[in-house]
């Protein structure tokens, strides 16, 4: 009789702490789960929503993403070249969602620091704790006369992966043999250090199969390059006859372009091209601009520790749109911010201090469908910035056989698969 | 009496550490970035292995053979060149714990 009593105070005991729970106003509640969005799921964005998750179920991780399909850069100058799919660059949030990542379909516009909220397009409001903003980069369409979203129909940039990638390749597979192919390289720094070369030599080995009377030409706004030595060797090994580099100093700069007539302008001179693919000068989504992220720059000054912003408390920037000092806007990169990102984000909601990181970058480049060659570095914080350890990276081995060109082949394709499961398999 | 505050001492952080959640799942300094390339999702497409429960000292003598430059070097001999035998042998023992994907 008394051990039943007793049984039933502590069942009214319980019942009543339930009962308080649920007066408790939602705000307490809400703060009982962690609140972090990420806004854009590209390659930081996706990889960090996951690592969240992983690192700590408790966090309520909401990824925002305008489009429900993504479309990889990294090896899409294969599918410009005609021997790759885009259908092989193309990726589902399934995996992301499976995770227990909430996905919101549509694109943040507003965002309000103080509040820690931010909108998306339809008007749903989202609150944060910490915000993560990964929106990769967007053109900056006033800085090359003549080169507007209309002449990017014309003259692809093809820089973001998708339709413009598709549009490059249909011009060039349909431009007549003995026609001048012209790539405007921007100066730095800007998306993918290495791509505007790899572009190069993949349309050469386009060429040279199969319009062999025709050549490419890079119009560049610099003097030097990312893993240059080794595209320069290759160049000469595999394209004498059909690719040609004017640096900035030989006058390479383009200066405006005239998307009727397909013409690239310099200082020196004009090229006519049969076809033209204009990369120009970038900055940080425009989402970071909108939240006060982004500096004069164009870019967004971080934290090197962490990646919460230099001048918002509570957002992060990871990839791209990051100004990261020594680690260069490219996937790997990207990736591997977003998992440091979210295991300080994980210590800063739980009170602690986060530890102080290394992060590691792989480059791949393909030179033809068999011939790559890397560039690789670790990075750690040092003066605000990640710079690269001292003794560490480096490039591939000049003078290497084929047999290494094509291992490194291989391992280029086990790195795209590898990373983009990361963050979508 | 100060055998007794040890043990309890021990005990306490033994209980406190799997309350954090920061630190328990956490891989130490470097070691995130491997999976970029070494898979930690089974039905990978690639030629480089997991890392995911193999013996820390395996990990431990094939990182320190890229640093002497005993293997073939590819990428591998650089990316060790950035970290010191006490990152290297933590990143491996973090990765021999971890669960090999099924």
């Amino acid at each position: 009789m008394t051990r039943r009593r007793a049984t039933r105070r502590t069942f009214l005991k319980a019942g009543g702490a339930a009962a308080t729970a649920a007066l408790m106003p939602l705000t307490a509640i809400a703060q009982a789960r962690p609140r972090v969005v990420v806004v854009g799921g590209g390659f930081a964005g996706a990889t960090c929503a996951r690592f969240l998750k992983k690192l700590d179920p408790v966090i309520t991780v909401t990824l925002i993403e305008t489009n429900s399909t993504f479309t990889a850069c990294p090896f899409s100058n294969a599918v410009i070249a005609g021997f790759r799919d885009l259908a092989a660059q193309q990726f589902t949030y399934e995996k992301v969602v499976g995770d227990g990542v909430v996905l919101v379909t549509g694109t943040a516009n507003v965002i309000d620091p103080q509040a820690r909220s931010l909108t998306v397009g339809d008007g749903t409001k989202v609150n944060y704790d910490r915000l993560v903003l990964a929106p990769g980069i967007d053109f900056r369409w006033d800085a090359l006369p003549g080169y507007d979203e209309a002449a990017a129909e014309k003259m692809p940039h093809a820089w973001k992966a998708g339709e413009q990638t598709l549009l490059l390749r249909r011009q060039l597979e349909a431009m007549e043999d003995g026609g001048l192919v012209a790539i405007a390289a921007p100066a730095n720094p800007y998306r993918c250090p290495p791509g505007p070369y790899e572009r190069a030599s993949l349309i050469a080995y386009y060429l040279k199969t199969k319009k062999p009377r025709s050549k490419v030409i890079v119009l560049d706004a610099k003097d030097q390059f990312s893993k240059q030595r080794l595209f320069e060797e290759a160049w000469k090994k595999l394209y004498p006859d059909h690719l040609e580099w004017v640096s900035l100093s030989s006058g390479g700069k383009v200066i405006s372009v005239e998307p009727a007539t397909n013409t690239l302008v310099t200082d020196f001179d004009r090229y006519d091209a049969k076809v033209a693919s204009v990369i120009p000068p970038q900055k940080a989504g425009r989402i970071a601009e909108l939240a006060g992220v982004a500096d004069r720059t164009g870019w967004c000054p971080i934290n090197p520790a962490t990646f919460e912003s230099a001048l918002v408390p509570n957002i992060h920037v990871i990839g791209d749109a990051a100004l990261t000092g020594g680690m260069a806007k490219a996937a790997f990169a990207a990736s591997a911010q977003a998992k440091v990102c979210a295991a300080a984000i994980v210590r800063l909601i739980a009170g602690e201090t986060p530890v102080t990181p290394k992060l590691i970058n792989a480059c791949y480049s393909l030179a033809a469908p068999d011939y790559a060659f890397h560039v690789a570095g670790v990075y750690h914080p040092e003066n605000d910035v990640l710079a690269e350890v001292e003794g560490s990276g480096g490039v591939s081995a000049l003078d290497a056989p084929p047999a290494m060109r094509a291992l490194e082949a291989d391992f280029a394709k086990g790195w795209f698969n590898t990373v983009t499961g990361e963050a979508f398999g | 009496m100060n055998a007794r505050r040890l043990l309890l001492a021990a005990v306490i952080s033994l209980t406190a550490a799997p309350c954090s959640s920061a630190s328990a799942a956490e891989p130490p300094p470097g070691a995130s970035s491997c999976s970029g390339c070494h898979p930690a999702q089974a039905g990978v497409d690639t030629s480089l292995r997991p890392l995911a429960g193999r013996p820390a000292s395996e990990m431990g003598a094939l990182m320190q053979a890229f640093r002497a430059g005993e293997r073939q070097p590819t990428i591998m001999d650089q990316i060790v060149k950035g970290f010191s035998d006490a990152e290297l042998a933590a990143i491996a023992a973090w990765y021999a714990e971890q669960k090999a994907a099924p």
